[in-house]
């Protein structure tokens, strides 16, 4: 978290005399449960709040018995039942890719957790290539998923799979050049340094030629969390399920918790490159964040239950033939007002 | 063996007979290359129960029944198929009161069909919204349904020599205020899906079905009017009162998914128009002829053809004269349709199999009877 505590703590720490290494062990141990315990409580809210949204939207209820009125521990108890569930692998799978699978899409979904800037203190860790990391680090879960569609034995899964390859490595590319429009406008790769550049109301999604860069983002990174219009890999009724259709129990559970920790980053992220981050008056900046991060989720619930899915050419036209070219101009656009 | 040679191979890609989008219990042996379908073979039978041999070991009123487990979702049709025959066979005039009320029924039903339609062609478009939409209006037919035969799903209403109740005290009034709500009601289905573009890239020149080749393969309804055949029984081969009933055949000449969409919502809009003028020119009177208990229809044959939501259902039925028909063949538009599919996914991906699929709105049941 912030530089201060962290440094203040060391201090005491070396005044006993113990070895520096254990308390950054048990530093970084801490924080990551902290990440790892608000991701979760995150997508307990993020999953109730989509069945809500989803049923206003749909003229239904939602949930409304589990906890009171408004089915408030609806998803703890699914939750559970997916604990409880017989945790099957397929004959024919191949046993250790196809557990190893959900680990892998989702560690990298948690560990970009930690480039968050929750309020003006709170940050796991401001690395100084923040922006970069991210883009690495989010690349990685699509590996994941072909293990899972390769593992299943299952034509379904594969065809998801290849889906969520081609869509993955073709959305990449937009997000990198949206996000290189900030990189550009801040002139540092620092998520700290982009924040504070955006203190104070100066938003960069209210600079010229950064809406632009702020409607690539957002499109592109719709498709990289796989919703509708964009949830090709998964496509219900398509693929069944896509790549995790043979996933049961815990393991299908964490490709859910991947996803919904994905969309919560997709608004996170947004929030602290176009938003302003923590940045407003009156309220409490980690608030601020809060509010900002679930308001660009409710866009994205809103869209993914209004509009039918796009086919696959068409989401390979749609990123190759609109986003990357609109992606190009706008950091053009950007290195010009610069100059 | 060179090297430019890679052997490869197609995927087989069994869909369904458990599938979301099958719309039933239905195999499509997709053959693919990548995503792209070279191959497909509708395997069908897992609903088969053997529907036209019973008939030949039930009388006449108790095969009536079973008719609507064909086409479930628009049972009135099928009777009326069924029922029409046996009338033929039997020489009976059923009385006016009766033939306007089947004629709602049947309406009512094709509305009732078509909204599932929408929204399951919605929902394999991933437009889940608009599938509950679909439903909500639905629901409003069900109640129709229910307050006047009791039944929601399966009526069998359509009785030989007439239907099996007058509408009662109210029904006229709800069934109007139903006819209109409902263009009110289509009117948002064209803001939350026609008009979307997404909706349109999915539908617009997918899946065509050429006008002669429709004939060809025998398809009809809403799936050769949406190729710009104007074929509707109810006009061609007009039954009940409706060639005293001013409706349009609605076509689109577009031959696609789109097309076929489109004439379905337009026969919505005519259909609440029917409704109205029948429910407006109901004479008084029985809505039952007198026919005994026994059915013996002299020997001799029979075709019955009604224009059912998904095209023309018929019943051809022999009788030797014993309270038994002899022979008992259905003819299901669905069948014809589905046989059409494989024609209309050649070339096409993986997700245009299910948007076509959802376009020809078949039913298992009466695929497989």
């Amino acid at each position: 978290m912030n530089g201060g505590l962290y440094h203040s703590l060391a201090v005491w720490w070396a005044g006993h005399h113990l070895p520096p290494w254990i308390f950054d062990a048990v530093w970084m141990v801490a924080m990551a449960a902290i990440v790892t315990v608000f991701v979760l409580v995150t997508v307990l809210v993020l999953v109730w709040l989509e069945r809500k949204v989803s049923g206003d939207l749909q003229n239904r209820v939602g949930p409304n018995r589990v906890g009171g009125r408004f089915g408030p521990l609806q998803t703890v108890a699914d939750t559970l039942k997916l604990l409880l569930k017989e945790d099957l692998i397929p004959q024919g799978a191949d046993k250790a890719v196809f557990v190893l699978a959900p680990y892998v899409v989702f560690v990298p979904t948690l560990m970009v957790f930690m480039l968050l800037p929750f309020s003006d203190r709170w940050q796991v860790q401001d690395l100084n290539l923040g922006v970069l990391f991210v883009v690495a680090i989010s690349a990685l879960p699509v590996i994941g998923l072909i293990m899972a569609g390769w593992a299943s034995n299952n034509k379904y899964a594969i065809l998801g799979a290849m889906r969520a390859a081609a869509q993955g490595l073709s959305y990449e590319i937009p997000l990198v050049l949206a996000m290189a429009c900030v990189v550009v406008e801040a002139g540092s790769l620092q998520v700290g340094q982009i924040v504070e550049l955006q203190r104070g109301g100066q938003w960069f999604i209210l600079r010229f030629p950064l809406q632009l860069a702020f409607l690539v983002y957002f499109l592109a990174s719709l498709a990289e969390v796989r919703r509708v219009p964009f949830d090709l890999p998964e496509a219900e009724s398509e693929l069944v399920a896509g790549y995790h259709v043979e996933y049961s129990g815990m393991r299908f559970a964490f490709f859910f918790l991947a996803e919904f920790t994905h969309l919560f980053f997709l608004g996170a992220f947004c929030t602290t490159l176009f938003l302003g981050a923590w940045d407003g008056p009156w309220l409490p900046p980690a608030v601020w964040f809060l509010v900002k991060s679930y308001a660009v989720v409710l866009i994205v619930m809103w869209v993914r239950w209004t509009v039918p899915r796009l086919r696959i050419d068409q989401i390979m036209g749609f990123s190759w033939k609109l986003l990357v070219p609109v992606g190009l101009v706008s950091v053009l656009l950007t290195g010009l007002m610069k100059v | 063996m060179t090297a430019s040679l890679t052997p490869t191979e197609h995927v087989i890609l069994n869909m369904g007979p458990q599938h979301p989008s099958t719309h039933g219990v239905l195999r499509l042996e997709l053959q693919l290359e990548g995503e792209v379908i070279v191959g497909c073979r509708p395997v069908i039978g897992y609903l088969h129960r053997g529907i036209e041999k019973i008939g030949e070991a039930r009388t006449y009123q108790q095969f009536l029944p079973y008719t609507d487990r064909l086409d479930y979702l628009s049972s009135a049709s099928n009777n009326l198929a069924f029922v029409q025959a046996t009338e033929k066979l039997m020489g009976v005039q059923v009385p006016p009161r009766a033939q306007f009320l089947r004629v709602v029924l049947l309406e009512l039903n094709r509305i009732a069909s078509h909204l599932v339609f929408f929204a399951t062609f919605a929902n394999d478009l991933a437009a889940t919204t608009a599938f509950l939409y679909g439903f909500r209006e639905r629901e409003l037919i069900m109640d129709l349904f229910e307050m006047w035969v009791g039944a929601r799903l399966t009526q069998s209403s359509i009785r030989i020599g007439g239907v099996a109740q007058d509408v009662p005290a109210g029904f006229a009034e709800k069934a109007r205020e139903f006819c209109r709500l409902l263009p009110s009601r289509l009117d948002e289905y064209d803001r939350l899906l026609t008009g979307n573009r997404i909706f349109r890239a999915r539908t617009e020149g997918v899946g065509l079905l050429p006008p002669e080749e429709g004939i060809g393969y025998g398809c009809s309804g809403p799936t050769l009017r949406g190729s710009g055949v104007a074929f509707d029984l109810r006009r061609a081969d007009p039954y009940e009162v409706y060639d005293r009933l001013d409706f349009a055949v609605v076509t689109q000449a577009a031959c696609d998914c789109m097309g076929r969409y489109l004439v379905r919502m337009g026969e919505m809009r005519e259909s609440a128009r029917i409704i109205e003028q029948c429910l407006d020119q109901l004479p008084d009177g029985e809505v039952m002829a007198k026919v005994g208990r026994t059915i013996r229809p002299p020997a001799g044959e029979a075709y019955g053809r009604v224009e059912s939501p998904r095209g023309e259902f018929g019943c051809y039925l022999v009788s030797d004269g014993g309270p038994h028909p002899a022979r008992v063949h259905l003819r299901a538009p669905s069948f014809f349709h589905l046989c059409a599919l494989p024609r209309m996914v050649q070339g096409w991906k993986v997700g245009d199999v299910v948007a076509i699929l959802g376009s020809i709105d078949i039913v298992l049941g009466e695929v497989d009877r």
